[in-house]
């Protein structure tokens, strides 16, 4: 028997306690050190927990939306540096959100990693042995390669159900039928799942490591990749099955949903100098013209030469870079974008894809199929 | 139109007929109250695909209740959830749809209930406005320029962002600092008018100002306001009046905040007596408990964290007892220096092409200063009355001219509602308040070859002694020379060297000195205190009784300064001549008559190019006269004066070695750009080598028209006088004088009537003076209505006019007649004299029901002449561009005067 999760409990609430008063005294405040592997140092204080962590460095850029970002399994590894000064504004709904977050030159560490790209790095506020730091940051495991999905999906399975008469996308649901979607956990974050069920869809979460006969013992009517931490060439047993599963059933798959059927349809990915993390990133659906603000967190993409298969067709175009931002195959009922359609933080321009994962789900069919010249519209460079 | 709030029927009654009075359709609207929720503002655009951006969220410190051009701004919002904001987004694309904006820019303003989290929609402004101007400054994306793109039909993904060069601009900006606008008032002008802030708007300017975080852009906002101010702070409370200022917000609300937390009031007490944000509290609780650690024998860290904070040097000095110069040299010791980051859109995500920089004190600098040929220009600071865009003007026509002359420009202003703050106007931009603290920073880091202070007004100039004393090199007219014409004691000394009529004039440093210079002098004395603009606190005083009760006032408004005493010559003419200097020549741009008689401040005046009544030998003494001083004075640049003429003497009353509010009147009028001028001057180039030996003329009649904010400040009489009240101007050109002033009158709001009902009151002195005034109408075919002094001298002299009651005489008064808009005309002058409830009700009724309303006897004439000009001929219109075609530059036909 799998277990139901009330994903609803989970809900940030809207209305936050005020911080007010929660501003310790600055002079109580320990030095704390960020070294990269570089030999960068970033002075600054720490809060919170005395401690020390690894990881690599990035920079998210969305103004609001600190509690999200920084609880997002997808940073699994990584130290996210806000660009945005003020974080705690508004509070958070729950205590434990995170350790140390030393107050450093936040700007200068982005055009740092901005030039250099992203670097690992040691924050400690327990040393200020320099060497000793970068030594260590250069000890720290690297993002390449590193399967980080299997240190952040869940241990066994779980349902989530559908929300009856849920608000806002749910109205789209199509003639109150209800769906059932294998959700490949990779990371997945929860304001994914309280739009598939908000949606109509009642969710059946399934460990990383599942595979494709497994998840079709479910007898789902779609299949769902999550996004997710880290590089995804080392998630194996995820490309594989992703392989047959798209052959078998209407497949979504978000970011690191999205590199794994890349993978899986027979691309590439490859690592982005500083990566995409922010609310404000412009995509283009070549379908429609259509820009759309979206939300993003990922340090890889997928390498265009996908579209040299004249099967799966280029979808959706990052204005900023001209990177792969998504894609669907011609024919079979199976899609994908890089960024994050359900937001949380960010704008909610793209809550469409969701209406279009359900269409798929009820007709089985491949979308409307697209002219060849929207695949044209690769841009150069990459 | 004026909103209002009410809290009971009693109130409400009332607000509701004066709305059903106000409106011309006799309709009012009634909203429910949003009193006290939070204000947020969204400023968006979208493209004719549909493609939707926010470019900047906005939270208002201060609650609903007061119109957010009176509030204190903050961008980015800063107590919103991402999912609070998304719900705010989702509701604006829907706006902006359903409204039908089809390309450009909208503002979208919400109130959140900060108990339910109610959200509702309270306003759409479907153009760009004052905040999309603020917004566009806030992020570095310009909405207008952007919007022009949309409107031709690009989307927004083929227009490129400027800053990052390589990125579209269907993007959301992402910015990493602290916008904090602030507005600027001037209700010390309006003294009649409630100072109390609520739905109307009702100040006049704004300061933005940019740090890494709230405190610090709070304080530089505050210090950059030139309110005398050093920051979060203000010495001259009364601790008294907290409670009440507390409840009900006027301009000096958030110094009271501040006073309160000092005082240890409660966060929460202060929350829910003004309805400001808890964040907010804490923010300044910070600032407050930083500053009670600072104090003599200061430590290095706390410094650098007052710093951070945004204290400036001038309130550390304070705090600490030492001077401002003592506080700046031990920062700098301590190696606490200010670095430069850039307003960049993308929060450093990709590398900016734009210096469009803000100061603040950590650790990396971007400003990157170039080994160019440089000069550093001051702007004007936040518009007020006497100092508003005119100045602008003349920073930007300024930077114009050096990089045409192969400098890099560096412009330093604070003033997000203009176009110098663009970041393409100069080579590189510091949007920073213009405290010497700021200014002498960026000096110290770019190291120009000199600085421009004769373009911004007094703000920049009041900078001139301590830049100087600094080694700074003040580019154009020396700072000594500047000083020598605002030292009034030294300046008359030169006008007595130079055999140049002045009136008698005193200086007078307490009560007793003035009374004794006033004596001396002979009533009525005009009396200011020194080093102001815009005739602040400037009044014209008939007795030593009136005179007490100035001094005391006058001396609160300006306490280092001593107050000024001089004869004021009534029934004068008063010119303004804007003029150039290079050293050794001196040309004349334009020679500008007032309409209205002396003791009308001049930018309250109808100015009109060329003189329409002056004697050409008058004329050649101005002219002379302006040769002299400039050249004594060594003017390299722009230099205003003032004359008034009074019988045959020609009397100098100010000479201003600065750009003046009537630069671009003159340089519209000529053709000529005067600061451009100005600029190739002090960047060497003589007037000759420009080709400018001659005094300049213009092709027709240019009159300028003061634009008035009475309308906004109910219970102000629109009584004009020393103090300058206009917050704008206008410009009519015609080759007929009555034309150019009726086109003046309209494009200023007042249509010039051709017929109809004209309602004359003067007062004694002044009934001999509009008798040919009457007499004209009446012989133009107007119907003559008086009040009973009046009527029964025009009676007497043949001209026929009615009897309408006073206010207080019976009914239908005049006020009725105007309300029922059985007037057309108003002439009423009580200027210099007593005047009477009657003469502020008409006045005022006159201006909310749009009735031209002349208070002086020239404007009077000019009004008669623009009568009979508009019955005459038709209205004819042309471009600047044909108006300068050069073969068309010639003298202007001699005017013919009523």
């Amino acid at each position: 028997m799998i277990p139901v999760r009330d994903t609803r409990s989970d809900v940030l609430d809207s209305r936050l306690v005020s911080p007010r008063g929660t501003a310790p005294k600055l002079e109580r405040r320990p030095r704390a050190l960020l070294a990269l592997e570089d030999g960068a140092f970033f002075e600054g204080r720490s809060f919170g927990r005395l401690g020390e962590t690894a990881g690599e460095v990035v920079f998210n850029t969305a103004l609001c939306g600190y509690q999200e970002v920084l609880t997002d399994p997808s940073y699994q590894g990584q130290i996210v540096t806000m660009t945005y000064p003020h974080i705690g504004n508004y509070g958070v709904n729950r205590e434990d959100v995170e350790s140390t977050r030393p107050q450093v030159a936040t700007r200068a560490l982005t055009r740092h990693l901005r030039t250099h790209g992203a670097k690992r790095g040691v924050i400690s506020a327990l040393t200020e042995n320099r060497d000793e730091l970068v030594d260590r940051a250069r000890a720290s495991r690297s993002m390449t390669g590193l399967d980080l999905a299997r240190e952040v999906t869940c241990d066994k399975p779980y349902r989530v159900e559908a929300i009856e008469g849920g608000d806002g996308d749910a109205r789209s649901r199509l003639g109150g039928r209800t769906f059932h979607v294998v959700a490949y956990d990779f990371g997945i974050k929860r304001n994914i799942l309280r739009m598939l069920s908000a949606a109509g869809c009642d969710i059946t979460v399934v460990p990383a490591t599942t595979s494709a006969g497994e998840a079709l013992a479910l007898e789902p009517d779609g299949i769902f990749l999550s996004n997710g931490p880290g590089d995804p060439e080392p998630c194996v047993y995820a490309i594989e099955a992703a392989r047959e599963l798209i052959l078998a059933k209407p497949t979504f798959g978000i970011c690191l949903g999205h590199q794994i059927m890349g993978l899986a349809c027979g691309g590439r990915t490859f690592k982005l100098k500083f990566g995409h993390r922010g609310a404000n990133h412009p995509v283009k659906n070549l379908a429609t013209g259509g820009v759309a603000i979206t939300s993003q967190n990922h340090g890889f993409a997928v390498l265009p030469e996908l579209f040299d298969d004249p099967d799966l067709e280029l979808t959706h175009v990052n204005l900023n870079d001209g990177t792969v931002e998504g894609f669907r195959h011609r024919g079979l009922p199976a899609f994908s974008v890089q960024y994050h359609p359900e937001a949380s933080p960010g704008p909610h321009d793209s809550h469409y894809l969701f209406t279009q994962f359900l269409k798929l789900m009820d007709s089985g069919e491949p979308p409307r199929t697209l002219p060849r010249a929207h695949a044209a519209g690769v841009p150069p460079g990459l | 139109m004026p909103g209002a709030s009410t809290y009971n029927g009693d109130e409400f009654e009332a607000v509701v007929a004066r709305g059903l009075d106000l409106s011309p359709v006799h309709e009012i609207l009634v909203e429910e109250s949003v009193l006290g929720w939070k204000e947020y503002e969204l400023e968006v655009m979208r493209d004719h695909a549909d493609n939707f951006v926010v470019i900047c969220s906005i939270e208002n410190f201060d609650p609903m209740g007061i119109h957010t051009g009176d509030s204190v701004t903050v961008a980015p919002a800063q107590t919103l959830t991402d999912r609070e904001y998304q719900a705010m987004r989702n509701a604006a694309r829907r706006v902006i749809r359903e409204v039908g904006v089809e390309t450009g820019g909208s503002n979208i303003q919400f109130a959140v209930d900060p108990k339910s989290g109610r959200m509702v929609v309270i306003e759409m402004n479907p153009r760009v406005s004052r905040s999309s101007a603020l917004a566009s400054k806030a992020t570095g994306f310009p909405i207008a320029k952007i919007a022009a793109l949309l409107a031709i039909g690009y989307s927004l993904d083929e227009i490129k962002n400027d800053i990052t060069r390589v990125t579209p601009a269907s993007f959301e900006p992402a910015i990493d600092y602290v916008v904090v606008k602030i507005p600027r008032w001037a209700f010390e002008k309006f003294r009649e008018a409630n100072p109390s802030l609520g739905t109307q708007m009702k100040s006049v300017g704004e300061v933005m100002a940019i740090g890494r975080t709230f405190k610090e852009a709070l304080q530089k906002g505050l210090r950059g306001l030139e309110i005398g101010a050093s920051g979060f702070s203000r010495d001259d409370l009364d601790d008294g009046r907290i409670q009440e200022m507390l409840l009900t917000p006027d301009p000096d609300r958030i110094f009271y905040v501040k006073r309160a937390l000092d005082l240890g009031w409660p966060q929460e007490k202060i929350h829910q007596m003004t309805g400001i944000d808890p964040w907010f509290l804490d923010q300044m609780q910070q600032i407050v408990e930083l500053e009670k650690t600072i104090g003599p024998g200061v430590d290095r860290e706390t410094l650098r964290e007052a710093k951070r904070m945004g204290f400036s040097d001038a309130r550390i000095a304070t705090l600490t007892g030492v001077s401002e110069a003592e506080a700046r040299v031990r920062r700098q010791r301590e190696g606490i220096l200010p670095v430069y980051k850039r307003v960049d859109t993308c929060a450093a995500e990709f590398e900016s092409h734009t210096p469009y920089l803000y100061s603040t004190y950590e650790q990396e600098s971007e400003a990157l200063p170039t080994e160019r040929r440089k000069v550093m220009i001051l702007g004007s600071g936040p518009n007020r009355i006497g100092q508003g865009i005119e100045f602008d003007y003349c920073c930007c026509h300024g930077s114009f001219a050096f990089q045409e002359e192969g400098y890099e420009t560096i412009m330093v202003n604070c003033n997000p509602e203009t176009v110098s703050t663009d970041y393409d106007t100069s080579d590189r931009l510091y949007f920073e308040p213009l405290t010497f603290e700021d200014v002498m920073n960026i000096v110290e880091l770019e190291r120009p070859e000199g600085v421009v202070i004769q373009f911004g007004g007094q703000t920049p100039l009041k900078l001139a002694l301590p830049l100087h004393r600094a080694g700074v090199r003040i580019l154009g007219t020396s700072p000594d020379a500047i000083d020598l014409a605002e030292d009034r004691k030294r300046f008359s000394a030169l006008l007595s060297a130079l055999d140049i009529p002045q009136p008698r004039s005193g200086t007078a440093a307490s009560l007793g000195e003035a009374k004794e210079v006033a004596a001396r002098i002979g009533y009525p004395v005009l009396v200011r205190p020194s080093y102001v603009l815009g005739g602040r606190a400037m009044a014209i005083v008939y007795d030593e009784a009136h005179l007490e009760g100035y001094v005391r006032e006058a001396v609160s408004a300006s306490p280092e300064h001593p107050v000024l005493v001089d004869c004021f010559l009534e029934d004068a003419y008063e010119v303004d001549v804007d003029a150039l200097g290079d050293g050794d020549r001196v040309v004349i741009g334009g020679i500008m008559e007032h309409i209205e008689e002396a003791g009308i401040h001049s930018g309250d005046s109808s100015a009109v190019l060329p003189p329409y009544k002056i004697a050409p030998r008058h004329l050649d003494t101005i002219r002379d006269m302006t040769r002299r001083l400039g050249l004594a004075l060594k003017v390299r640049g722009l230099m205003n004066v003032q004359f008034a003429i009074r019988g045959d003497t020609v009397y100098v009353l100010e000479v201003n070695p600065r750009a003046s509010r009537t630069v671009p009147f003159v340089s519209k009028a000529t053709g000529v750009p005067l600061a451009k001028v100005a600029a190739r001057i002090m960047a060497g180039r003589t007037l000759q080598e420009q080709g400018m030996t001659e005094d300049l003329g213009v092709s027709r009649f240019f009159i300028k028209t003061p634009v008035f904010p009475f309308m906004k400040f109910p219970g102000s009489d629109i009584l004009l006088g020393p103090e300058m009240k206009s917050t704008g101007e206008v410009m009519g050109i015609s080759e007929d004088f009555g034309i150019a002033f009726a086109k003046a009158q309209a494009a200023a709001g007042n249509m010039v009537p051709t017929e109809g009902t004209a309602f004359i009151s003067v007062n004694d002195y002044d009934k001999g003076g509009v008798l040919p005034h009457a007499r004209a109408l009446h012989e133009i075919g107007f119907q003559i209505i008086a009040t009973r002094g009046t009527a029964e001298f025009l009676n007497a002299q043949g001209v026929p006019a009615e009897l309408v009651f006073k206010v207080n005489e019976g009914r239908p008064n005049v006020v009725d007649r105007i309300k029922s808009r059985g007037i057309h005309l108003i002439i009423n002058t009580p200027l210099g004299r007593e005047s009477f409830y009657d003469d502020g009700a008409i006045r005022t009724n006159a201006i909310l029901h749009g009735v031209l309303c002349v208070t002086t006897l020239t404007a009077a004439a000019a009004t008669v002449q623009a009568i009979r000009a508009l019955r005459k001929h038709a209205v004819t219109v042309s471009t600047l561009q044909e108006i300068h075609q050069p073969a068309e530059r010639v003298e202007p036909l001699a005017a013919a005067p009523v």
